[in-house]
């Protein structure tokens, strides 16, 4: 274990958290009104309504997987018999689904920023920064997950998830992430760099998801009155006006 | 169901608009000055809150009333109101791409032209011209559509047969609509009282103000999740493709809240618009909007609205924390007389079940047109009422626009307004008064010549009858602050003896720079006491 290995698993998985958690408290403090999906629907509806589901829905699935493949250990997975090669399995087969469905999702809406005029002049600097490093992290992640393919693969649950788990601990593993497979480490390196960017990016607009909306009633009624101005317009205490006597 | 038997729910009041449509020219004038005061920055290119249509014509964006093709408004489900889109489930399923949401070109693409060629071009044969680019990606672009490409039938059958309440009509209406009549329909927000684009929007960014009805979109809550666009059946909500937000008319509200009318009520040459206070039931909005049968919902929304002369409504309207200035304003409300007293103002399209509160007056000068045409007198009353119930084609598509079909009250209408014709050129030939004419439509003379006055001369004061702004205030706060004049420095409190202090104890001036230290001024020295800063050291003004 070197000083590379430390400050890539040690150290930047915190700097990334701090700037993901400031960054965004940052952007929500002072750029409420950039929290938005910009969308470009309003260009280009038809490949928009193949890709915008594809990519989204696999997405969702594909972080179900993280969760469940980072989150619960292998020992309790085996406790209630679910066994290494059945997990696999399935993991291989639900994660790889919804991954290419994922990579084929970016790669319509990508064709279509690319090709379609409107959508392209509708496309922002930090859209450039981002959907490069997007694509990255999904193909790096199912080569990871390719890899599962092999005879005697490397289970990850026992390298890649044990440093994840560690970093909560404050106690990071990182000969466990050290050890790991290169394009594991690609994987996880690639994902951190898009958690840096995600503040600064149209990618905060997850952070806003409407659930909400399932129980909220349909007609919402807001006073004038009775809300704090934006602290803008919020007027300063006048000046007492000095009286000699 | 009748407003007498029904108990009185919550008091609601709502700032509402009518317009005479027989005034409209169709001159665009309150398209224009909307458009310069809102929507004309990037990203709303393509944006009109107030629009101007021709009917019959298909409209703004194209064919927009069609909602089997755009689901926009509620439907009913099983006795149930639920928006036509689907309801909280189906509308987030469909978060990624809207199905239904109208592309550029069911408005337009938006174009401006190319006039740095008009000077720059090389020196040619050919007069250099100015080519259309898009606003969009800044391509050289064709111009095939506009906000009002079908103004005055222009296009002809080819594109007004696309009008969606056109088809609703029958085969014969078709052929024959053209010779009888064509009129503007002016369009904003609705502000309806059971508003859908409020009711899909899934950030709750979307809301109705409880002071004055009106709906705003609040830019921070926002998300461009683009539902509204798609859930309001009128299409009033646009998306900004800069800002990624939804923007919809705010009927001025910084204007309203200053008691002035909006900028297209402003400017209208044709002074076609009235705005006024409402009180409505809002306990009532609900199960009106639900009438099973669509041309119930007419009745069923006058139903809501509440008469300002009922001591009892007023005394609501009181506890509900109406300012006594907006019940006033309510009784005064040319708004409320053109609905219901007179009766002469319907809603566009309620069979959207959105309880729109911008209601019109329905023109009558496609019968008068079409009687003076075929060489009969278009002022005789017995002649114009005769026509009103013979001229089907008008009156059909009139009720396609403002009854979901039913004739009856646009007939009604027609003949009120028929009627106060034919009453006042009697009054200004000096012929003698026929009392049956206003009867025949449930008037009376003083009662047809006070809806001449508001309708014909439509002074401004009297078109425009709008209460400044207040904050719905909580019982909380009426607690501890209690009255202003309670205590010291309340709102209309000051200190005797501030009235007559001498000048010279005010606050002195402020050196506005380097250039002023260490100069007096003396224009405001009063001649007593000693002026602030002309004796150093001394304090400064003490006497």
């Amino acid at each position: 274990m070197n000083h590379l290995h430390t400050a890539l698993w040690g150290v930047l998985p915190y700097l990334v958290t701090v700037l993901l958690v400031t960054g965004t408290a940052w952007r929500y403090r002072y750029d409420r009104f950039g929290f938005t999906t910009r969308s470009s629907q309003l260009h280009e509806s038809r490949l928009l309504a193949i890709g915008g589901p594809l990519f989204h829905f696999g997405l969702l699935f594909v972080v179900a997987g993280h969760v469940i493949g980072l989150l619960v250990p292998e020992s309790l997975t085996e406790d209630v018999h679910i066994h290494e090669r059945l997990y696999h399995a399935n993991a291989l087969l639900v994660g790889g689904t919804a991954g290419l469905a994922t990579l084929t999702g970016l790669a319509v809406l990508l064709h279509r920023r690319l090709r379609v005029p409107a959508v392209r002049a509708a496309t922002s600097r930090s859209d450039r920064a981002v959907y490069p490093v997007l694509g990255c992290v999904l193909l790096a992640g199912l080569a990871a997950t390719a890899t599962t393919l092999r005879p005697h693969p490397y289970d990850y649950r026992l390298g890649v998830s044990v440093w994840f788990r560690s970093l909560f601990t404050l106690d990071p593993d990182v000969s466990a992430m050290a050890h790991a497979p290169f394009v594991y480490q690609v994987h996880a390196l690639l994902a951190m760099a898009l958690f840096a960017l995600w503040p600064f990016s149209r990618l905060v607009h997850a952070f806003t998801a409407p659930l909400g909306y399932l129980t909220r009633p349909y007609i919402v009624y807001r006073s004038r009155g009775n809300r704090p101005l934006p602290s803008a317009y919020r007027p300063r205490p006048a000046p007492r006006a000095t009286r000699s006597r | 169901m009748s407003r007498g038997d029904a108990p009185l729910g919550r008091v609601m009041a709502q700032v509402a608009m009518v317009m005479n449509l027989d005034k409209c020219i169709g001159c665009h004038t309150c398209s224009v000055t909307c458009k310069q005061t809102w929507t004309n920055r990037q990203g709303t290119e393509y944006v009109w809150f107030n629009n101007v249509e021709t009917r019959p014509g298909q409209g703004y964006p194209r064919g927009y009333q069609d909602q089997e093709k755009w689901k926009g408004g509620w439907h009913l489900k099983h006795g149930r109101l639920v928006p036509r889109a689907g309801g909280r489930a189906r509308r987030l399923a469909r978060l990624f791409a809207n199905p239904e949401l109208p592309s550029l070109d069911d408005y337009y693409q938006p174009w401006t032209y190319d006039y740095e060629n008009l000077i720059s071009a090389p020196l040619g044969d050919d007069v250099p011209t100015a080519a259309p680019r898009s606003l969009i990606d800044g391509r050289p672009t064709e111009v095939t559509w506009g906000p009002n490409w079908d103004d005055d039938l222009g296009g002809g059958p080819a594109h007004l047969a696309d009008d969606p309440v056109l088809q609703q009509m029958n085969e014969r209406v078709r052929l024959e609509y053209e010779q009888a009549f064509m009129f503007y329909l002016p369009r904003i927000c609705e502000h309806c009282l059971n508003p859908s684009c409020v009711a899909v929007c899934p950030s709750g960014a979307l809301y109705k103000r409880i002071e004055d009805g009106i709906v705003l979109v609040d830019q921070d809550r926002c998300r461009g999740w683009r539902m509204c666009v798609s859930g309001c059946p009128y299409k009033k909500i646009y998306f900004n493709h800069q800002s990624g937000k939804a923007e919809k008319c705010t009927l001025c509200y910084p204007r309203i809240e200053a008691g002035q009318p909006t900028v297209c009520s402003e400017t209208c040459v044709g002074r076609l618009r009235y705005l006024g206070v409402i009180l409505y039931d809002a306990d009532r909005v609900g199960a009106a909007a639900a009438t099973e049968d669509e041309r119930g919902l007419y009745e069923a929304q006058l139903d809501c609205f509440l008469d300002p002369e009922d001591p009892a409504v007023r005394r609501a309207a009181e506890d509900a924390g109406i300012p006594h200035d907006w019940i006033t304003a309510a009784r005064r409300s040319p708004v409320h007389a053109l609905i219901s007293t007179y009766k002469v103002a319907l809603p566009l399209h309620p069979e959207y079940r959105t309880m729109p509160m911008v209601w019109y007056i329905p023109p009558l000068s496609p019968v008068v047109e079409s009687l003076t045409a075929t060489g009969h007198d278009g002022e005789d009353p017995a002649k114009l009422f005769a026509a009103i119930d013979s001229l089907r084609i008008p009156v059909e598509y009139l009720a396609g626009l403002f009854t979901a079909g039913d004739p009856a009250p646009v007939e009604a209408a027609l003949c009120r307004l028929a009627a106060m014709r034919a009453h006042m050129r009697r009054v200004n030939l000096g012929e003698p008064q026929d009392p049956a004419i206003a009867r025949a439509v449930g008037l009376d003379a003083p009662g047809i010549e006070a809806m001449y006055r508001l309708l014909a001369l439509a002074k401004y004061d009297e078109r425009y009858v709008i209460p400044t702004g207040y904050a719905a205030r909580t019982p909380e706060d009426d607690l501890t602050q209690g009255c202003s004049l309670g205590g010291h420095g309340g709102v209309g409190m000051f200190d005797a003896d501030a009235f007559h202090a001498p000048l010279a104890d005010a606050p002195g001036p402020r050196h506005a720079g380097t250039s002023l230290r260490g100069r007096v001024n003396l224009l405001n020295w009063n001649g007593r006491g000693r002026p602030e800063g002309l004796f150093p050291g001394g304090g400064g003004g003490s006497r």
